[in-house]
């Protein structure tokens, strides 16, 4: 008897070891805290930025007096003021996105009390900044060489790249949010002119259904 | 009867150090302060129980420089993750044990 309950508390001991090292190694190499939320929020600031886009858009041409989107018919000083409204927004979106999202994630390290900033984060800041910072590069030389119809599809395959990158050391189900951003970005070269659209549902409706997902699958009580 | 736990690594008795060869397990080099933020522990207390993986060849040291900054990283060397591995099927073999009988 003695023997039997000797080696089932070493065998529980045991298991506790293992849960214990299992929880160790996730905790050192992903990063678990990003919130579906955060997934959330930030889509909706696609959402709002992209209202703000089309009625910007619809009042230029209006403006422009023609109907046509090709932006060689517009005279050079409208069309520069527009461009730089459009770029402001652009990074306006950006920010809130960015700040919502990030706020989110706090809070639901703080629930945990896991820190926000750890070596698990770093990795991913890392591994997510190289192919944004490829992608800002390129979209900004788009945007040099008047390329604006290509802006839309180039932000999607590159977010879409990074998040493919990202989801070795995070929650990995944001590899298949990363594939559904690179095929609508791929598909999206052959719709120039309806880029605002593609890039309303990559960055705001495919965010908002993942965030509901995550926070459905990992936070609900 | 053999003797269960046997095939358990003594120096892995300790649970700051077997955090410390799960972590190393998982990656490459982590710095020192990852290391001690992750296990929530002291300068002091993380350096002897790093001494020691160190002593038994378990670990790899590499001491740079951020700026003007030491910047110490360790990483699990061959006979470490070997050492560390059979200790963890050491564990689920007693679990296995308890479960057959």
């Amino acid at each position: 008897m003695a023997a039997q309950g000797n080696s089932q508390s070493s065998a529980e001991q045991s298991l506790e070891t293992l849960q214990d090292i299992k929880r160790i190694m996730e905790r050192s190499s992903r990063f678990i805290s990003l919130s579906g939320l955060s997934g959330v929020s930030a889509g909706i600031c696609a959402l709002v930025g992209a209202y703000f886009a089309h009625s910007m858009i619809y009042r230029y041409q209006h403006y422009a007096g023609t109907e046509s989107l090709s932006p060689e018919m517009f005279s050079a000083e409208g069309r520069n003021v527009f461009e730089w409204h459009m770029i402001g927004l652009a990074i306006a979106v950006l920010v809130a996105a960015l700040l919502t999202s990030t706020l989110f994630t706090w809070r639901k390290a703080s629930k945990n009390q896991l820190p926000i900033w750890d070596h698990a984060s770093k990795k991913l800041a890392i591994n997510m900044a190289i192919p944004l910072a490829a992608g800002g590069v390129f979209v900004i030389g788009l945007l040099d060489h008047g390329g604006w119809n290509y802006v839309a599809p180039a932000c999607l395959v590159f977010y879409g790249l990074a998040l493919v990158n990202a989801s070795k050391y995070t929650l990995t189900d944001i590899r298949y949010l990363g594939l559904l951003e690179i095929a609508l970005g791929c598909f999206c070269m052959y719709f120039p002119h309806e880029g605002l659209y593609f890039w309303t549902g990559g960055f705001g409706i495919l965010h908002i259904i993942y965030g509901l997902i995550m926070w459905w699958k990992y936070e609900r009580k | 009867m053999k003797n269960p736990i046997g095939n358990l690594n003594k120096v892995f008795d300790s649970r700051i150090r077997m955090g410390v060869m799960s972590i190393l397990l998982m990656n490459e080099e982590v710095s020192f302060n990852d290391l001690k933020q992750l296990l929530e522990l002291t300068d002091g207390n993380l350096a002897s129980h790093l001494i020691n993986l160190e002593e038994n060849a378990f670990i790899k040291v590499h001491k740079g420089f951020i700026g003007r900054k030491t910047n110490t990283t360790y990483s699990i060397t061959k006979s470490g993750e070997k050492a560390f591995k059979d200790h963890l099927e050491g564990l689920e073999n007693i679990i296995r044990g308890v479960n057959k009988s």
